[in-house]
């Protein structure tokens, strides 16, 4: 029972990023109808940004907010550089372009950083917390959390409460009409790619620490699981998102917990397909709503 | 290039002449011809695939013609469709290119925002000019005495993809109409509605008209713009081939021919 706690506990932490990254993936869907899967190339970048602040300044919050600053400062330049020049007539070719920029990304990182893993700095403990016996939270883990509600409420207040994020829905969904409109698509649509990028720095950069270490690769599989996420919670839901990564946090801690690390990315990936072959739109899609 | 046949007394809203759109090879409008002028409703009428779409396509800036001038307000039109508002030209859409999810005061606000100055992404700064004309700064008591206008108060917070469609196009119109224009571009209004709904919007269209307004619809219901437009242009193969009162087309054999005799045998 004190296991059980313990490994939901984590997963919920674990899940939080997840579910971050997941997000991230969908503002851009929904901005853009592009999945992605540059993304994670892109925030490595960012979380090698913030590694390099943190060594020369010797604060982790200078380097927390440099990620967030590079990551928008990347999805700026991915947008206006390269994706906007991406034919929009099939959705394949924007995939291609994105898989191209992970070479590019990866291997430029390689080149100039090397391969090695380096292992970064967290500011809180990352022990659990014992209360009444059962260990329970990080301090860390506890961190991630608050930052991941944090940037999910603010993400929710922007978009239903301001007028940005009013316009950002009106261009999302219906562009040309939105021009009609007065409202600057093309700069909405950059400011989606900004607003994503930021947020899957910051998720890369909550889990890096927890993991090996930093490398051109630190994201690959965040990637995947957040992939995963995002498909399963409905790639244009961002509840969908929240609600996703919290199962598969869980999901995958429970299996690491009673079946050992190397089952959990084979349960992530059943559970992918499960979701695919089920309900292919996503389990908290909005699609029936959106084409009424 | 020579004004139009009958040349207003002011200059017109909107000035169309020699205008040629093509795509790739082929002539979608070829020299069209027409004015709309100061508070006058002009329909566009024609067979499928004669131009009327394309026309306003090009007055909004979301197709560039080969040849021909657009003039709003004696001015060249803007080349960018986010810069019309500011201009005083609203459009609807035949798709209405609504949001199911997001609510009914939401999508009023959309023009009213994107219009204001300094607004992340503002467009010609039209905000200011829509204050002074709707006498107030709120946007959303703007949005809502709009909906009233149009009897949506009540469903302004339930999201657009939950009403029906004679509802959904009235929310469209009101889009169009919350900025205050000066020119309202109408495609296909009466398309897909009841006899009530039609008689809700001929009232409407008359109302924003006497008000000023100046009013260019694209529509198929021959009974409607016969009773509602003050002129007709009718546009046959991207060609004008006809210009006059209502009573006039219909009596012209060659409109009967190209669209009304079509019409009538169908």
């Amino acid at each position: 029972m004190d296991r059980l706690l313990f490994l939901l506990a984590t997963g919920l932490a674990r899940g939080a990023i997840f579910a971050l990254f997941a997000l991230s993936l969908v503002l851009i869907w929904r901005a853009a109808r592009i999945v992605n899967f540059a993304q994670g190339a892109m925030a490595v970048v960012a979380v090698y940004v913030a590694f390099a602040v943190t060594g020369l300044t010797g604060s982790y919050w200078a380097g927390f907010a440099s990620a967030i600053v590079a990551g928008a400062a990347i999805g700026f330049a991915v947008e206006r550089g390269v994706m906007r020049f991406a034919p929009h007539d099939s959705p394949l070719s924007g995939v291609i372009i994105a898989i191209g920029l992970v070479m590019v990304l990866q291997s430029a990182l390689g080149i100039l950083f090397g391969a090695t893993v380096r292992p970064m700095e967290v500011p809180f403990d990352e022990r659990p917390i014992v209360i009444a016996g059962v260990p329970v939270l990080s301090p860390y883990d506890l961190f991630v959390l608050v930052v991941a509600v944090a940037v999910m409420a603010a993400l929710g207040v922007l978009f239903t409460r301001t007028s940005l994020g009013l316009q950002l829905r009106a261009s999302a969904f219906a562009p040309e009409v939105s021009r009609l409109l007065g409202v600057r698509v093309s700069r909405m649509l950059t400011i989606g790619w900004m607003l994503s990028a930021a947020v899957a720095a910051l998720a890369a950069l909550l889990l890096v620490p927890t993991e090996l270490g930093l490398s051109p690769h630190s994201t690959d599989v965040l990637f995947v699981y957040a992939f995963t996420v995002a498909v399963v919670g409905g790639l244009d839901s961002p509840p969908g998102a929240l609600l996703g990564g919290l199962v598969v946090g869980v999901l995958m801690s429970l299996v690491t917990g009673y079946l050992g690390a190397t089952v959990a990315p084979i349960a992530v990936l059943v559970l992918l397909v499960v979701v695919l072959l089920v309900r292919p739109g996503g389990i908290f899609s909005a699609r029936q709503v959106r084409q009424a | 290039m020579p004004s139009p046949a009958t040349p207003p007394e002011t200059e017109p809203r909107l000035d169309l002449s020699g205008l040629t759109v093509a795509f790739g090879g082929l002539t979608a409008i070829d020299g069209v011809d027409f004015h709309v002028g100061a508070g006058e409703t002009v329909a566009l009428i024609g067979p499928n695939g004669a131009g009327k779409t394309t026309v306003f396509n090009a007055v909004c800036g979301l197709v560039r013609p080969q040849a021909g001038s657009i003039r709003i307000d004696g001015r060249p039109a803007p080349a960018s469709p986010t810069k019309l508002l500011g201009r005083g030209v609203a459009r609807t859409l035949q798709a209405l290119g609504l949001v199911g999810g997001m609510t009914v005061l939401e999508h009023l606000l959309v023009p009213l925002t994107a219009a204001r100055r300094g607004a992340i992404g503002a467009g010609a700064g039209a905000g200011a000019d829509i204050d002074a004309r709707t006498g107030t700064a709120d946007p959303v008591a703007i949005a809502l005495a709009e909906l009233e206008a149009h009897d949506l108060a009540a469903f302004a917070s339930t999201p657009v993809g939950a009403l029906p469609y004679p509802d959904r196009k009235r929310v469209a119109l009101a889009r169009a109409l919350v900025t205050r224009p000066s020119l309202l571009l109408l495609d296909e209004p009466a398309g897909g509605l009841g006899a009530d709904d039609i008689a809700r919007l001929d009232a409407t269209v008359r109302r924003v008209a006497g008000e000023g307004c100046s009013v260019l619809l694209v529509e198929h219901h021959v009974d409607f713009v016969m009773g509602l437009a003050d002129r007709i242009v009718v546009l046959d193969f991207g060609r004008v081939i006809a210009t006059g009162t209502p009573a006039e087309v219909q009596a012209d054999p060659r409109v009967e021919e190209a669209y009304l005799g079509v019409k009538a045998a169908s």
